[in-house]
């Protein structure tokens, strides 16, 4: 361990984490916010409206998140002289802001599709009974159905938030100081790998720290239905138990 | 209009031919990563399915790390990482300065990644599979070996296909993650484009449109994968 380094990076590196958490934690909510619009649409009578969505959600899904950031960051340059007179450039000329742009998009493409399946997921007796009850039909989505969505959603979305931690690094090649950034600086400058393996360390204990409390809170969430007792796989199903 | 399709054309005067190339690495990175991938998941899985304490917690390990871990994070560990590991071997016996390829180096870092979530692809189809099936094998007289490629492998592909065509897609785009090891995959061929042409946004669109064209292709093969590997199984109205 090399404590000279760890006394020059440590701090810039814990800071660079703070970056990430930053990045992903506003991504997310302004892709959720985004989200619910495209999931209706995708749900929607419309033709048109069906289309568009699902052309966004495929775009966004099918392409690489770093070929998205570039697209963004690189190819708004190309746009400067409108989106200066839009009032508009100051978001696209800073990467942090380029970089919160692409990944809320991204993120909005999939945790539509959480949505669209969760929503989907609720019987459909449930939105008859609803009706039969007298209930109006955006009553029935916010009392009925959106309840039940959302435990069916809870463990996607928490694989969503996991991916997103992931993917944020990704910023750093468009010179944003998160996590990464910061790492990939401190290498450059350092040629020691161990700041590499710190950082390893550090988003481990974020994504693992997520992963622990988000299987708290859905066991939480979901103690009204009667939670089975945690099925441990049988023995006898493993190969190595076929006796020759 | 005129002006953009000129800048794609193939030959000397246009990026088409670049581009194309760097396309076809990056369909050859994917395809070569894929049964590396594929071989060691399956035996991370076999690992966790295992009944050695050891090697449980040795799979779990290593699909904890590898699936927590930015595959970007991931590639340059294994990229500047393996380089000095490797310079330090050679550097035993000569002082030859050794060089990892970025291609080698993408290519263990994406099968690392991809068979850290393959084990927990199979490791759901091993549990998939009765234990009816073990025990009519055995009173079979099959050997163990035989049962897991006569009796086993069979079923566990079904089972694993759709989680296994939903990590392939997401291989072929972390393979774009290569070009920053300065690898010349199609994002960093359109990287070059647009440093000379300057027009970024058309050249990043067009990439992701390749992108999106090689997803699009994939479905349909996963489609008649999963058709021939059903081929077996009646089907439910």
């Amino acid at each position: 361990m090399n404590l000279d380094l760890l006394a020059r990076y440590g701090q810039r590196m814990l800071e660079g984490l703070l970056v990430t958490v930053e990045l992903v934690a506003i991504s997310i909510a302004l892709g959720a916010l985004l989200a619910l619009p495209v999931a209706l649409a995708r749900l929607s009578k419309g033709r048109l409206w069906r289309g568009l969505s699902f052309g966004y959600v495929y775009f966004f899904r099918g392409t690489p998140l770093l070929a998205q950031v570039f697209l963004i960051y690189y190819g708004s340059g190309q746009f400067r002289q409108a989106l200066t007179a839009a009032g508009l450039w100051w978001l696209f000329r800073s990467p942090f802001y380029a970089c919160l742009l692409a990944f809320s998009l991204n993120t909005a493409a999939y945790q539509a599709e959480i949505m669209r399946g969760a929503i989907r997921s609720v019987p459909r007796g449930q939105s008859e009974a609803a009706a039969a009850l007298g209930l109006r039909p955006h009553q029935t989505f916010i009392k009925v159905i959106v309840p039940q969505a959302m435990i069916v959603a809870l463990r996607p979305f928490g694989n969503e938030i996991v991916l997103m931690i992931k993917g944020s690094a990704v910023a750093a090649v468009v010179t944003v100081f998160d996590l990464m950034g910061v790492t990939r600086l401190a290498f450059a400058r350092s040629f020691d790998i161990s700041v590499y393996v710190w950082a390893a360390v550090l988003y481990l204990m974020l994504v693992e720290s997520l992963r622990r409390g988000w299987d708290r809170l859905e066991l939480r969430m979901t103690r009204h239905l009667g939670r089975p007792a945690k099925a441990a796989p049988p023995s006898g199903l493993s190969p190595g138990a076929a006796p020759a | 209009m005129q002006d953009l399709l000129d800048l794609v054309q193939f030959g000397p005067a246009g990026w088409g031919d670049e581009i194309a190339a760097g396309a076809w690495l990056t369909i050859r990175l994917a395809i070569a990563t894929l049964p590396f991938g594929l071989a060691v998941g399956f035996l991370a899985a076999l690992a966790r399915n295992s009944q050695s304490r050891w090697l449980v917690g040795l799979g779990n390990l290593f699909t904890t790390v590898f699936r927590g871990l930015p595959e970007l994070l991931t590639l340059f560990i294994i990229y500047y990482g393996g380089q000095m590991l490797l310079q330090q071997v050679v550097g035993l016996v000569s002082d030859t300065h050794v060089e990892v390829s970025s291609f080698v180096a993408g290519f263990v870092a994406l099968g690392l990644v991809f068979s850290g979530y393959a084990s927990e692809v199979f490791l759901g189809a091993f549990r998939n599979i009765g234990r009816g099936q073990y025990e009519a094998a055995d009173a079979l007289g099959l050997r163990a070996v035989v049962t897991m490629r006569l009796v086993i492998l069979p079923q566990l592909l079904r089972l694993a296909l759709p989680g296994l065509a939903n990590l392939w897609l997401v291989l072929l785009k972390d393979t774009s993650l290569v070009s920053v090891i300065a690898l010349n995959d199609l994002l960093r061929e359109t990287q070059v484009a647009v440093g000379a042409t300057k027009q970024p946004f058309f050249f990043y669109l067009i990439a992701c449109l390749i992108y999106l064209a090689l997803s699009i292709v994939s479905s349909f093969g996963i489609a008649g994968i999963e058709r021939w590997s059903e081929r077996g199984y009646a089907r439910a109205a």
